[in-house]
């Protein structure tokens, strides 16, 4: 696994799950790999492993059945696709809008050459 | 656990370590990092036993190790940075150390010799620094050692075996497993040590868990230099720097950034972390 510069390993293992699940590889009521095995395939520590775990089930996309291990929620989809939806709108759009302005794009344009129909 | 207490040290009248006081506790992989001559090696050898205290003590599991009692002996495993090159065949040098350990596993030795594609049949003295290292290394991970001191364990490594060091460190040990390595290669670990000790000449700089590192640094990749910064690099696009993390912003530690940002600001990281 590569990890980018800037964000916090424990995150950047969230979001590899988080596409998964969206991908399909990683099905609801899925057992997903233990902190350690998690650990040992990507080559990080098992403290940060245990990170990614937490904060995906104080979300609810994952949960832990005690003694067993940690499986995908029945609803894990719907939970990240609100997630990623909520980051676009709050900060990646905002973001290409303020970029937009910069350049002087206008939102005509962008429409014309993607055959949007508004 | 071990705990250390006021430990001291010297080589005639060369004092190396000096009032060392901190704990290293069950199931973690520390990271211990300093410069050149500040005792590093000095400290693994008192810990495993091999040297004696000047001033202080050591207690692992409630024992000293330079007693060296059989019980304390079978559950650690020192790896040092010079391996010896034995006239014998990997797997008979194995067999033959792993009678000392009670839970040595011959079979977990020739998987991991399998996994870093090293031949166990063939003569230690025979093999180059690099197969022979990933010898001793499957070694220490099959001994089922509670405590396993390395010292640069990377060193001689070449690109494949690095990644695969990572991953066997956490496949072929438990969770009660205490692992202090010791390290230049930062790059080569940043992801696998957590937490992080800093020794410094007859100090311990920093002990801290990637977390409680994150939860008070911000390292910050951006073009603005902020006049917080309490150090700063530049990189091909912009700056790295690391400032106090006021806001609870997360970020990704960068260990050489903040090795830098201790040794500038001793006082100030050590009232910083002081709990």
């Amino acid at each position: 696994m590569d990890f980018n510069s800037n964000k916090a390993i424990y995150l950047q293992i969230c979001d590899a799950i988080c596409e998964k699940v969206l991908s399909g590889e990683f099905k609801p009521e899925d057992r997903i790999p233990s902190v350690r095995e998690y650990g040992a395939s990507i080559g990080v520590n098992p403290n940060t492993v245990m990170r990614t775990y937490e904060k995906l089930t104080s979300e609810g996309i994952i949960y832990n059945k005690r003694g067993i291990g940690y499986f995908i929620s029945g609803n894990a989809r719907e939970i990240i696709m609100e997630n990623e939806r909520k980051e676009f709108l709050e900060v990646e759009l905002p973001a290409i809008i303020k970029k937009m302005e910069l350049l002087g794009i206008d939102p005509k344009e962008i429409a014309e050459r993607n055959n949007w129909i508004i | 656990m071990i705990t250390i207490d006021k430990l001291g040290f010297s080589y005639g009248t060369n004092q190396v370590l000096k009032n060392i006081t901190t704990t290293f506790e069950e199931g973690r992989i520390y990271g211990l990092l300093g410069e050149n001559g500040v005792g590093k090696t000095t400290l693994l050898t008192l810990l495993c036993g091999l040297k004696a205290p000047k001033e202080g003590t050591i207690l692992t599991d409630g024992e000293k190790p330079f007693d060296r009692t059989p019980s304390l002996l079978e559950k650690q495993y020192y790896l040092p940075d010079d391996v010896s090159p034995l006239g014998w065949k990997a797997k008979d040098f194995a067999k033959m150390n792993g009678v000392f350990r009670e839970n040595y596993d011959h079979e977990r030795f020739l998987a991991i010799m399998d996994e870093f594609e090293t031949n166990p049949e063939q003569k230690m003295n025979q093999m180059s620094s690099g197969q022979l290292k990933k010898t001793y290394i499957s070694f220490a991970l099959a001994s089922g050692c509670k405590y396993l001191f390395m010292d640069e364990p990377t060193n001689g490594l070449d690109i494949p075996s690095k990644t695969q060091f990572r991953g066997a460190v956490m496949k072929h040990t438990s969770e009660d497993t205490t692992i202090i390595i010791s390290t230049h290669q930062v790059r080569d670990l940043e992801n696998l040590i957590d937490p992080i000790i800093i020794l410094d000449k007859q100090d311990v700089l920093l002990n801290a868990t990637i977390e409680e590192i994150t939860r008070k640094l911000y390292f910050d990749y951006g073009n603005e230099l902020n006049p917080e910064s309490l150090f700063s690099e530049q990189l091909p696009g912009g700056f790295l720097q690391v400032r106090p993390n006021r806001e609870g912003l997360e970020s990704k530690v960068n260990v050489e950034a903040l090795f830098n940002t201790v040794h500038k600001h001793k006082e100030y990281i050590r009232g910083l972390f002081a709990k």
